[in-house]
Order: C-alpha cells, then structure tokens, then sequence
C-alpha cells in the first residue's frame, strides 16, 4: 500500500475547489446527461465527451508532474478496432455507441453476471488520479484518470479460490468498429493480468479524464489504467471481466510471442526486439528522457515480482 | 512542353516539405511532429523511390522519351528525401546520441536495414552528374542497379518497423515487385530475341 504522510501533497496538487467542490456519482452526471437528453437533445458523441464527472483528487496516487495536454492525450491514440494510424480513433471512435453499455463478469467468481454500466459504477465513489502513461512504441504522457480501484470491483462479485487471473475483453462490432473489418489482431482485444495486479490499489478502472466522460478515442465507456505496465495493457471499451485459473493469453501475445509476454511491465532493461525500451519521448517534449523501472512506480509494485526473472517473464 | 516538365516537376516534387513546413507554422504536426516527419521523410522516399524505378517500363511500354529525362531528378529527390528522414532520425529522435545510434544499427534490424539502404543510395546520388557517367562509363550502370536492392531494403525497412498491421508496406511490396518483375520479363525477351544490346535499368 502506498500511504504519503500529509506532508508530502504539494498545495499545487489539491484541484482548486471551484472544480471538485462537493462529491457526485457518476450516477447523477448520467441522470443530468438524460434530462438534457429528454429537453430534446441528441445523443451527440460530443455532448457524451463532454460530460463532467465529479471526482475527488487522490493526491497519493498523483505524479508531481506537467499533464500531456487534452488534445493531444485525446487525438493521438492506439485503439486498432478504429483504425491503426494515431489519428484514426480521434477521427472514426464517434461510431462506437457507448450508451447503453452492459458488462459481463463471468469465470471463477461467486456472483457472475451481465450488469448494465450504471449497476457496476453505482457503488463506486469517483477519484482523480494522475498516472504516466509508457507505450511499448518509446512514448508517453501524463494523464489525470478519473475512475475506481479495479480492486474495488471485482471484490464485490466474489471471486473464488480459483480465480488466479483476470481477463478483460473489449467490444468486437464490425457495425461501430471499421477497424475490425482487417485481421490486424485475432479480434476481440483481450488482456490479463494476474489476481494480485488486478487488486493492486494503483489498478484503476477509468470512466474519465480531464475531470469528463472518456471520449470514445481513450475506451469509453469504461477502460483499465495500468500505470507500471506498457500502454497496450490498459485494454479499452471493456464488455467482459473473466476470472480464470490458468493464464490468459493477450491479443498481443498472440499477434507476436516474441515480442510481448504476459507482464509487459515497463522494464528499460529488456527491449522490444525492434525498438529501445531504455528511453522515451514524452508527449510535448523534444528530446528523450530516461525510462524508469515500473514506469516510476517501482517502490509500490517491485515486490509483486520478487524471485522472477523479469528477461525471462517480459 | 518537354522543356517545363522538369522545373514543374523539380516544384512538385518539393510539395511534401512545403506541406510539413506549412503545418509546421500552423502547428499541425499533432502531438508527436517528430514522429510525423520521420514517418513523412521516409514515406516519400519510396514514393520517389519507386517512381523512379517507373520511369524505364514507362519508357519501354510506350516508347515515351520524357521518363528517362526525369530519372535523375526523381532519383535525387528520393536521396533528398531519405537524407531529410536520416537526419531527422539522427538529429531530432537521438540528439546524435552516438552510442545509441549504434546499437538502435546493431539490434535493430529494420534499422540495420534502413542504414544499408541509405549508404548503397548514397554512391547513386553522388555519381549522378554527366561527368561521372562519363567516368565510369560502362560500370555506371552496373553500380546504377543497386538502386533495386536500396527499394527492396527501404521496403522492408518498413514492413520490420511495423507492429501488426502491414498494409502499408504490402502495398509498396506489391508495387516494387511489379516493377521488377517488369524488368525481368522485358530481360527474357531480349535475351530469346537474341538482341543483348537493352538493358534496363
């Protein structure tokens, strides 16, 4: 657990008060958005992305460092079901309806189930966080997630003694997503991870960024934010949480096993074949910056894989 | 006609860095221009890589003068191009960061063969001139075929720098290989003609 004694929060960490001035569910953005929805708007993906979330700012969870500007966290993404070129789920993620959205837990767990969006978040308070964020292509950004631990979640529908892993699945629909119509992946998108990194505290689940609904672009309505792991972990627009007992295997994993293991932990030691993990470019910026083990969060996470050889289990 | 094809062509050609200058100054690279410009850079040059190896099936298909009369400048602007893309990797992707650059060419294999490629380009470009032609007479040609092995090198360049998605490069691929396919079908047919006087280049 990480727990910063009070002196540590800078006052230039605490979102000012006129943003976050009182607690809100996500449940009552939803409620004011069908009201707008009812006086005869239209269910525009820019009215969605423009939904403000009320989120209290976890300042233990958050970097001290410059946020990757909002256009450029939301134009320039990796999200292959819309296309593979950077921009290409800026311009063709209007398609994906993310309302109504249900999600399906299902495996080694007590109460399994299809559960509408507004039943998973209902229980759940909404916090900000601000993560960096490592892509396996060399770059990054600094982003300021608003979401719920995963944790949180997936102990309410019990999983059994069984439950060893957990794997999340992303939409697959050819009609909202022009990406799929090419084989680039064995669709749908799959990712994993094991049962102690999904209950990890720094494990989110997030509905937004920039204090807003996700836009399509960034996995609306609901994505994983896996901060120490490479960017391709943090799967997008999920539909399916399984819990198993043996290990996923990852769309990735699959598409290249020499390429991408089952941890994908941000490691400037053990390179991509084809490109160097030692240094990144961040969103912004010219020059490159040294890579960090664990992307940074080294002193939370490194204990959850003491006695492995992280050459071997990349 | 013939006599401005060449400057309107030399001004086409300079088009894609008039166009990355002009979103330059409008702020329009996105979020990661250094990205958009070695993408661009390299792009280019096997557009004008292949153009280049157009020019003598066009010539050969329909008997037309002009494409021989372009190859060079193509050729160049293709030397131009990977130059730009060269140093925009060198310069502003690793701050001439020697010790990086060196082993990015020792473990990287599309970047091994991105390097061979634009040093086998380079002797191209530098025995361009009518001069060296002159100088090097019959050999000129000879050394003139590498340019089928910087294509087939700048191609794959591409296809080992892609993650899942090989389209793009497929299509370069599938391009390249029509054009020497060309080359070798047009080989056959002078050689059972029993003409040994053609050869293409």
């Amino acid at each position: 657990m990480l727990i910063r004694k009070p002196t540590d929060i800078l006052p230039s960490e605490i979102t000012p008060e006129s943003l976050y001035r009182q607690r809100r569910r996500f449940l009552q953005g939803g409620l004011a958005l069908g009201a707008t929805l009812l006086a005869g708007g239209l269910l525009a993906p820019a009215a969605r992305a423009a939904r403000a979330l009320e989120a209290v700012k976890n300042a233990a969870f958050s970097a001290q460092e410059d946020l990757t500007p909002y256009q450029d966290v939301t134009s320039y993404n990796n999200f292959y079901e819309f296309g593979t070129r950077k921009d290409d789920p800026a311009k063709h993620a209007h398609t994906l309806r993310t309302e109504p959205w249900s999600l399906t837990i299902e495996g080694e767990v007590a109460k399994p189930g299809t559960y509408t969006l507004e039943d998973i978040l209902k229980p759940h308070a909404l916090e900000e966080r601000i993560y960096r964020l490592r892509c396996v292509e060399g770059w990054s950004m600094v982003i300021p997630w608003v979401g719920f631990p995963l944790a949180d979640l997936l102990q309410r529908f019990e999983p059994t003694s069984r439950a060893r892993y957990v794997e999340f699945v992303t939409l697959r629909d050819p009609e909202q997503m022009p990406g799929l119509r090419w084989p680039v992946l064995d669709w749908p998108y799959v990712e994993g991870l094991r049962m102690d990194e999904a209950l990890h505290p720094l494990t989110l689940l997030a509905v937004g960024l920039y204090g807003k609904a996700l836009p399509n672009q960034n996995g609306a309505p609901i994505r994983l934010v896996v901060p120490w792991k490479y960017g391709f972990k943090s799967i997008k627009s999920i539909v399916t949480i399984r819990f198993r007992e043996d290990q996923p295997t990852s769309s990735w994993m699959a598409a290249a096993p020499r390429e991408y293991g089952f941890y994908s932990n941000v490691n400037p030691e053990v390179d991509h074949p084809r490109w160097s993990q030692r240094r990144e470019r961040r969103i912004g910026e010219i020059r490159k910056r040294d890579t960090l083990m664990f992307n940074g969060y080294g002193e939370q996470v490194a204990q959850l894989y003491q006695g492995m050889d992280l050459r071997k289990h990349f | 006609m013939t006599r401005s094809l060449k400057p309107a062509l030399f001004l086409v050609c300079l088009l894609p860095l008039a166009w990355w200058f002009w979103l330059g100054f409008q702020q329009q690279l996105g979020a990661n221009p250094i990205e958009f410009i070695t993408h661009g850079t390299g792009d280019w040059t096997l557009r004008l890589l292949l153009l280049t190896l157009l020019m003598t099936p066009l010539k050969r298909g329909f008997g037309w003068a002009w494409p021989l009369r372009v190859r060079r400048m193509l050729g160049l602007f293709a030397f131009f191009y990977a130059t730009l893309h060269l140093f925009t990797y060198l310069w502003l992707d690793q701050f001439f960061d020697w010790g990086e650059i060196g082993r990015d060419i020792l473990e990287r294999p599309f970047i091994t063969l991105g390097m061979t490629g634009y040093v086998l380009l380079l002797p191209l470009a530098l025995t361009s001139t009518k001069a060296m032609m002159k100088r090097l007479g019959r050999n000129w040609k000879k050394l003139h075929h590498l340019v089928y092995l910087v294509a087939t090198l700048g191609v794959l360049h591409f296809w080992w720098l892609v993650k899942a998605d090989v389209r793009e490069p497929l299509l370069y691929a599938a391009l390249l290989g029509i054009l020497l396919l060309a080359r070798l079908y047009w080989a056959r047919l002078t050689t059972r003609a029993g003409a040994s006087s053609f050869r293409g280049a």
